[in-house]
C-alpha cells in the first residue's frame, strides 16, 4: 500500500470565489461587520424643556444650549438653560410634593411607581441605550449590556426596600429627608440618575436632578418615563444647565440633602457650598486605582481585567484602574500580553456593537486627556498606542499605555479620566500596599492573585471604598460603593445607600 | 584553573540532583509545569461572552463558511461504523454539496483504527486526509503497548492523522510523567502522521487542570491539542477552547513551537462554529486561520455550514432536505 501523504493546501485563495479577490498572501477577509444599532428607536425632538411639577417647561428666559453627539460633533437637540429662577421653581414644587404627597404614601406605594419605573426601563432599554450611546459617546455594547440593565436593577433593588425602612436599620426609626439636590456627571448619565433617584425616592424624599450639560438627553426622556408610571407631579424634578445652576441647586435653602457624583475640584467647591448649613450631603469625587497583579495572578485574565478596568466606558470612570501595579518577575511578560490585547480594541463608532472603546465624552475632556498624555511623555514615561484608526470627525483617543512610569510622574497622580494606564512595578506586597495608597484619592483597587489569604490581607491595608479581587469595574445595587480620602465621603447602594436618604430617630 | 573547573562541575551536578529531589519527577517536568499559570473561571467565561456577540456578515461571513468547511474533521465514531457508512462518508467528505463546485472539500475524515483502509481507499485522488483516533479511544484505559500498536497499526492502515488520548487517571493521579512519556511514545509510533492529542476536557473538570494538561501535550510533542472525544459531557465549549488557545500561543512565545487546536464534540451549528472562529482570531490572529492549525471535530456541523452558504448567496433557507445525510 503507498502511503502518500496529501498535502491540504494553504488557505490563500485557492477556494475562494474570484470575487474576494484573493491572491497569494493577500490578507483574509475577516472584518467585523459594522453591525451599527439603529437610531430611529430614539425619537429626538428638536427641543427639549426643563421638567418642573410633572410638566415640561421652557427656561425662564428661554435659553436653550445644544447637545451633540461626541462620535460626530453633530448638533442632537436644543436644551433649556434654566435660571435660578427655574431652579427655584423645582425646589418649591418638590417641596410640595414632598410634604403633601410622596412623604405621606405608604412605602408599599411609592414601591409600585418604583417597580413600574424599573419595569419601563426594561421595556424601553434598548431606546435609553441608543440614546444614551448617541449622547454620551460610550459603546452600545456598555449601555446596553451595562449602564441600562444596572439602572434598572437599581431602581428594583430600592423599590424593595421602599416599605421595609422599619426593618432596614434595627431599632431607629427612618425618616425622609425632605428635598434632595442631586447633581450627576457625564460619564454614566442614566446609572448615576438611577443611583440618586431610586434610593431618594424608596425613602420618601423628592428630588431636583442636574445632570451633566454634555448629557441631558437620558435623563430628559427618563422625566418622560416618569410621566408615563403616572409618578405624582414634582416627585422627580429635572433641570439642566451649565455648572453655575447645579451650584444654585446646592446653596438653595430649600434643600435638605445635597448628593454629588463628579470632580475631586468640584466636590470641594460643593462642600464649601453646603458648609454651615445642616444640609445633608454625600460626594463621590475622582479616583485614581491601583490595579494590583502579582507574580501567581491568572495572567490572562488579568489582562482581561486591565482592559476593562481603564478602557471600559473610555477610561472615563472614576474608579477606572488606571495605575497599573505589577510585580516586576512577571512584568515583561504582562506587558507583552497587554500590548498584544490592545492590538486588538476596536476604536470606533459607539453604536456599532463590535466597537469596545467609544467616544470621549467632550472636546474639553479629550484636550485634557491630550494635555495629560503630552505631560507623560515629556516626563520620560515609555508611550505605546496600537495602531488603529479613529474615525475623521469626533472625539476619538487611541487606547495608551505607560511604561516606565514613576510615582513623580504627573499621570501616575492626577486622574486622567480617559483611556490612559500607567504602569508601575513593585517587588513585594508591602510595596504593593504602599505605592497603591500613595495617593490623595482611594475610590477603588483591584487585586489579581490566586492566594486567597492575600487577598483577605490586602483588602484590609488598602485606603480605597471598593476592592475588587480578580475582576474590576464590577457593579451591583446591593452592593456599596463611595470612597477614602479625596475620593468623597457617604455610600450609594445598598442599605447604606439608603441610609444617605434617612434621618434616623429613635423609636 | 582545571581544578576549579572541576569542582564547578561537581556544584552544578550537585544542584541539579537536587532540583531533580525537589522536583519529585525526573526531567525537567517540574519546571514545565511549575511554569503554567493559573485560569481564572469567572474571567475565562466572562471574556467568551464577549466575544460571542461579535458580528460577522456578507463577504467575511461567507469566507469563515467555507473556511469552517475547509477545517472540518468529518467523523464518524461508533460501534455500528460499516465499510458502507465509512464509504458514504468519504463521499460527502470529498464532495459536500454534489454538483457545486466551489464548495470545498473539509479536511479530514475521522474513523477508528479498522476502518483506515477503507476510507483510505475511498479518498484517493482527493486532498481529504484520514485521522484515525488510537491509543485505546475514547477511555485510554488499556496497556502502554496496545497503544502503541494501535498507533503503529494505524499510520500503516494508511492514516495521516493521528488522534490519541491523554490517560486522565494517570493526569488526575499527578502521574504527569507518565501521560507525558506516552504521548512521548505515541508521537514516536505515528511517525509521519500529525498527532492530536485529546485532552478529554470534561473529565479534567477546571480550567487550571486543562492549561496544564495542553502544555504537557504541546511540549510531549502534540502537533493538535484536541479537546474531547464526543464521548464525554462536555464535550467542546468556547471557554474550555480560549483557554486552550492561550496556552497554544504561551507556549508559541516560549518556544517557538507552532500547535494547532482542535475542538470537537457538540459544535452543530455555523453559528457556533464562527463563535469559535472568532475565539481563535482574537486570541492567535490570523495565521493560525487554517485547516492546518484549527480543526474542527464535527459530523452534523457540515450539513448546517451548506445551509448558512446557501442562504447567504441566495437569501434564502432551503429545507434540511437539500442536503444529504449520510
Amino acid at each position: 500500500m503507498t502511503t502518500e501523504t496529501p498535502k491540504l493546501r494553504p488557505w490563500t485563495g485557492d477556494r475562494a470565489p474570484a470575487s474576494w479577490g484573493l491572491g497569494e498572501g493577500q490578507a483574509i477577509p475577516w472584518e467585523y461587520a459594522p453591525a451599527p444599532e439603529a437610531r430611529e428607536i430614539v425619537r429626538l425632538r428638536e427641543r427639549y424643556g426643563l421638567f418642573i411639577n410633572g410638566r415640561e417647561v421652557p427656561a425662564a428666559d428661554g435659553a436653550t444650549f445644544t447637545s451633540i453627539d461626541p462620535s460626530t460633533e453633530q448638533p442632537l437637540a436644543q436644551v433649556a438653560r434654566a435660571t435660578p429662577a427655574d431652579v427655584d421653581r423645582a425646589v418649591r414644587a418638590a417641596r410640595r410634593a414632598q410634604r403633601r404627597n410622596w412623604g405621606a404614601l405608604p412605602g408599599a406605594e411609592r414601591a409600585k411607581y418604583l417597580f413600574r419605573i424599573a419595569r419601563l426601563l426594561q421595556e424601553r432599554s434598548r431606546e435609553f441605550a441608543v440614546l444614551e450611546s448617541m449622547d454620551s459617546g460610550k459603546p452600545i455594547k456598555e449601555s446596553r449590556d451595562v449602564d441600562i440593565p444596572l439602572a434598572a436593577a437599581h431602581f428594583w433593588y430600592y423599590a424593595g426596600w421602599a416599605d421595609k425602612l422599619d426593618y432596614a436599620f434595627p431599632g431607629r426609626v427612618a425618616r425622609p429627608l425632605g428635598v434632595a439636590g442631586q447633581i450627576i456627571p457625564w460619564n454614566f448619565p442614566l446609572l448615576m440618575l438611577a443611583w440618586k433617584i431610586a434610593p431618594a425616592l424608596a425613602a420618601g424624599n423628592t428630588v431636583v436632578l442636574k445632570p451633566a450639560s454634555t448629557t441631558p438627553l437620558s435623563a430628559l426622556l427618563f422625566a418622560d418615563l416618569c410621566r408615563q408610571a403616572d409618578l405624582p407631579p414634582g416627585v422627580v424634578n429635572i433641570v439642566t444647565g451649565p455648572g453655575e445652576i447645579g451650584m444654585h441647586l446646592v446653596r438653595h435653602p430649600g434643600i435638605d440633602k445635597v448628593a454629588f457624583t463628579g470632580s475631586t475640584a468640584v466636590g470641594r467647591l460643593i462642600a464649601q457650598g453646603v458648609a454651615g448649613t445642616d444640609k445633608a450631603l454625600t460626594l463621590e469625587l475622582g479616583g485614581k486605582a491601583a490595579n494590583i497583579v502579582f507574580e501567581d495572578a491568572p495572567l490572562d485574565q488579568a489582562i482581561e481585567g486591565i482592559v476593562n478596568g481603564i478602557y471600559f466606558n473610555q477610561g472615563e470612570v472614576c474608579c477606572a484602574g488606571s495605575r497599573l501595579l505589577v510585580q516586576e518577575s512577571i512584568a515583561d511578560q504582562l506587558i507583552g500580553k497587554l500590548k498584544d490585547r490592545l492590538a486588538t480594541i476596536r476604536v470606533g463608532d459607539p453604536l456599532d456593537k463590535n466597537t469596545d472603546v467609544g467616544a470621549i465624552n467632550s472636546r474639553q475632556q479629550l484636550e485634557r486627556i491630550t494635555e495629560l498624555v503630552n505631560a507623560g511623555v515629556a516626563e520620560g514615561a515609555e508611550l505605546y498606542q496600537p495602531a488603529c484608526e479613529l474615525p475623521e470627525r469626533g472625539f476619538f483617543f487611541r487606547p495608551t499605555l505607560f511604561t516606565n512610569v514613576a510615582m513623580s510622574h504627573l499621570i501616575a497622580r492626577e486622574e486622567i479620566f480617559g483611556p490612559v494606564l500607567a504602569t508601575l512595578t513593585f517587588r513585594t506586597p508591602e510595596e504593593a500596599i504602599e505605592k497603591a495608597n500613595n495617593t490623595p484619592y482611594g475610590l477603588s483597587a483591584g487585586i489579581w492573585t490566586e492566594k486567597g489569604s492575600r487577598i483577605l490581607m490586602m483588602v484590609r491595608r488598602m485606603r480605597a471604598g471598593v476592592v475588587w479581587a480578580n475582576t474590576f469595574n464590577r457593579f451591583d445595587p446591593t452592593s456599596p460603593f463611595g470612597g477614602y480620602k479625596e475620593s468623597g465621603f457617604g455610600r450609594e447602594g445598598g442599605v447604606h445607600g439608603l441610609h444617605a436618604y434617612v434621618r434616623l430617630e429613635d423609636r | 584553573m582545571t581544578t576549579t573547573q572541576h569542582r564547578d562541575s561537581l556544584t552544578r551536578e550537585r544542584a541539579n540532583e537536587l532540583i531533580r529531589a525537589w522536583d519529585a519527577r525526573p526531567g525537567t517536568l517540574g519546571s514545565l509545569l511549575g511554569r503554567v499559570t493559573a485560569v481564572d473561571q469567572v474571567g475565562v467565561e466572562e471574556r467568551v461572552e464577549a466575544l460571542r456577540r461579535r458580528s460577522i456578515k456578507k463577504a467575511s461571513k461567507l469566507w469563515a463558511l467555507d473556511l469552517a468547511i475547509r477545517m472540518i474533521d468529518l467523523t464518524t465514531l461508533e460501534g455500528k461504523d460499516t465499510p458502507g457508512k465509512v464509504r458514504a462518508l468519504c463521499a460527502k467528505a470529498v464532495h459536500p454539496l454534489p454538483g457545486d463546485p466551489t464548495i470545498p472539500s473539509v479536511a479530514a475524515v475521522c474513523v477508528y483504527p479498522a476502518l483506515v483502509a477503507e476510507a483510505k481507499e475511498a479518498l484517493r485522488g482527493s486532498a481529504v486526509r484520514v485521522a484515525s483516533v488510537a491509543t485505546g479511544f475514547p477511555s485510554g484505559q488499556t496497556f502502554r503497548e496496545v497503544k502503541i500498536a494501535e498507533t503503529r497499526a494505524a499510520v500503516d492502515a494508511g492514516a495521516d492523522e493521528i488522534d490519541m488520548v491523554i490517560d486522565r487517571g494517570a493526569f488526575l493521579a499527578g502521574d504527569y510523567r507518565a501521560v507525558f512519556e506516552e504521548i512521548v511514545e505515541v508521537k514516536e509510533a505515528a511517525g509521519p502522521a500529525h498527532l492530536k492529542v485529546i485532552l478529554e476536557t470534561g473529565e479534567l473538570e477546571t480550567y487550571d487542570n486543562v492549561r496544564r494538561a495542553s502544555v504537557l501535550a504541546m511540549a510531549a510533542g502534540a502537533d493538535f491539542i484536541k479537546t474531547s472525544t464526543g464521548k464525554v459531557q462536555p464535550a467542546a465549549t468556547l471557554p474550555v477552547t480560549l483557554v486552550m488557545l492561550e496556552a497554544i500561543r504561551d507556549f508559541e512565545r516560549q518556544t517557538g513551537r507552532v500547535v494547532g487546536m482542535k475542538p470537537a464534540g457538540g459544535i452543530r451549528t455555523a453559528k457556533e462554529a464562527i463563535q469559535y472562529l472568532v475565539v481563535l482570531y482574537e486570541t492567535l490572529g490570523p495565521r493560525w486561520m487554517t485547516p492546518e492549525l484549527f480543526r474542527f471535530g464535527a459530523s452534523s456541523l457540515l450539513n448546517d455550514l451548506l445551509m448558512q452558504i446557501e442562504k447567504e448567496r441566495t437569501g434564502r433557507y432551503q429545507g434540511p432536505d437539500h442536503f444529504s445525510l449520510d
